[in-house]
């Protein structure tokens, strides 16, 4: 085990802390377009399908990393996309149309 | 570190604070906008600073990978709010797709030289994603009715699951042990995309808020657990973030679901229902025209209404906010009622709501909701059927005793609109429909609610 371990565990473990903190005080309002944004930013895998393909190591690396920075693009492009159409919808009861 | 890293790894720390305030700016309708803003720039500068990493030494497939994506995402982004459901449990198996993928690629890229822990690591990684992969496009199928919604059942099913789980891990235990066995790493892909067709099998429509939910927790894992490979700080976050949000929605679910959450866990989510069907006897009810339903609305001064998902079945959103519109002209206060689970998925129904121009003011959760009902002169349920059913308060025989639900039946009266007398998804009978408060308006929901709307606007002219 090296030192890099460590402190990815800790990174772990306080964001974790965070997100329960956090996602505890959203809005049920939200849910639903809460769970597209952490889809959206869960996409942020992308930059690791990124460096896999872009260092071209093996044909593997470089097929498999192409179709998942496909998959993780689609989904840091759909998931802003619909988010942002369904928050654009919730209006308070003063600021009819 | 070279400096051009140091500089990627500051675009990754800004765009780690960018990512926890966007969820921050979640918690009201008036800051979420923002948040999806700050969720985007902190993207943005993540796959910007990426892009001048120094070990890139092609850019041709990653350019059009990216292409690619955008093309496949956007028009994903603008499917109907209904189809929001499928679109995201598609979107945790595209997540889902991408993690099983890069964990594969590295594995064969290091082995047989892979540490101990980092062979942990990649076994949780691609057994997470591969049956959050067949998982999650199997509830996608589902909520997409190109799948059978009925729950498919056998005896020994769960015991027949969690032994492929079982192997999948024990498989994997022994790739950490000696992981020069390459052969077997693609066997562990294989027995989790199974094990995710297996899992989802059981599982029947209305348990598809839980599933959804927890899909969404096993995909950020799986993507904590990808950036534990490529110790990626950024990806750890992003994760679990992601698996924190997934696991509290799946826990909220399970809550409104009356389910132990060790019942999600196990996936056996679909087995809690059977029974109790054909108790029903023909008991009499009352039943109101239009025009009668409208009379006693007009005369109400505070309404609630119930939706549930039979009112976006019928597509009455538009005419439900048309009723609403009209009540509250005549000086009525008109609330809305949301249970956790109406809907295919948490919050859904806030969302066809706002769709409708309801301003969210006047969305009122269960635990809100439910001390106004004894004030209110009128509650009326669109669509909604077991999140109704006072037998879950006080009939200790009934299958969904213990599950929380908006307390209708203390309204001074009660209207219904329903199809017929067919009970809801669960296949109980509901006590709601045989009390003396209580009136049927039977016919189809979006028709039937017009038909009052068009009584009130008649009632203004005289």
């Amino acid at each position: 085990m090296n030192i890099d371990i460590i402190t990815s565990l800790y990174v772990f473990m306080l964001a974790a802390f965070i997100g329960f903190e956090v996602i505890r005080r959203v809005s049920p309002l939200l849910h639903t377009p809460l769970m597209s944004l952490t889809n959206a930013l869960d996409a942020i895998a992308v930059v690791g399908a990124i460096i896999l393909v872009g260092e071209g190591k093996s044909t593997l690396a470089t097929v498999f990393g192409t179709i998942a920075i496909v998959a993780a693009m689609s989904n840091v492009m759909g998931g802003f996309v619909i988010t942002d159409r369904m928050l654009r919808m919730f209006k308070a009861s003063g600021a009819k149309k | 570190m070279i400096r051009s890293e140091y500089i990627i790894e500051l675009a990754y720390l800004v765009a780690t604070a960018l990512f926890i305030l966007a969820l921050k700016w979640m918690s009201s309708p008036r800051t979420a906008r923002r948040g999806v803003r700050a969720g985007e720039l902190g993207m943005l500068l993540a796959i910007a600073g990426t892009l001048f990493h120094h070990g890139i030494v092609d850019y041709r497939w990653i350019a059009i990978a990216l292409v690619l994506g955008t093309i496949i995402g956007v028009p994903l982004g603008m499917v109907q709010m209904t189809a929001v459901p499928q679109r995201t449990a598609l979107s945790h198996a595209f997540g889902a797709l991408c993690v099983t993928l890069v964990g594969t690629a590295e594995y064969y890229l290091h082995a047989p030289q892979v540490d101990r822990f980092m062979m942990v690591v990649l076994g949780l990684e691609v057994i997470l994603g591969s049956l959050t992969f067949t998982g999650s496009l199997m509830a996608a199928g589902k909520l997409q009715e190109v799948l059978p919604q009925r729950p498919i059942t056998f005896r020994g099913q769960n015991l027949v699951n969690l032994g492929i789980l079982a192997l999948a891990i024990a498989l994997a235990a022994y790739l950490v042990v000696s992981p020069g066995q390459t052969w077997l790493f693609p066997v562990i892909v294989v027995i989790g995309l199974l094990f995710g067709v297996l899992m989802i099998i059981p599982i029947g429509g209305a348990d598809m808020p839980t599933v959804i939910s927890l899909l969404n927790s096993y995909a950020g894992l799986s993507a904590a657990a990808m950036g534990f490979v490529l110790n990626s700080k950024l990806l750890i976050i992003a994760g679990a973030l992601d698996g924190a949000s997934g696991f509290i929605l799946s826990v909220n679910m399970s809550k409104a679901m009356n389910r132990s959450f060790s019942n999600v866990l196990f996936g056996a989510f679909g087995q809690a229902q059977a029974g109790a069907a054909g108790t029903q006897q023909a008991r009499p009810v009352r039943s109101a025209t239009a025009d009668e339903a409208a009379a006693i609305l007009a005369a109400a001064s505070k309404v609630v209404i119930v939706p549930g998902y039979g009112m976006a079945v019928a597509q009455a959103q538009h005419k439900v906010r048309e009723l609403f519109d009209a009540l509250t002209r005549r000086g009525v206060d008109v609330k809305f009622a949301i249970h956790p689970v109406a809907g295919r998925m948490p919050g859904h129904m806030n969302v066809l709501l706002a769709e409708a121009d309801i301003p969210y003011d006047h969305l009122i959760g269960m635990e809100d909701i439910n001390s106004d009902f004894p004030q209110t002169d009128v509650a009326l349920v669109i669509g909604a059927n077991d999140v109704t059913n006072p037998a879950a308060r006080n009939d200790a025989s009934s299958p969904i005793y213990g599950m929380p639900i908006l307390d209708v039946d203390k309204a001074r009266t009660v209207m219904v609109i329903k199809r017929g007398m067919s009970p809801g998804f669960a296949g109980i009978d509901n006590p709601l429909y045989y009390l003396d408060r209580t009136l049927m308006l039977f016919g189809d929901a979006r028709a039937f609610v017009g038909a009052i709307v068009h009584e009130l606007a008649g009632g203004d002219h005289h």
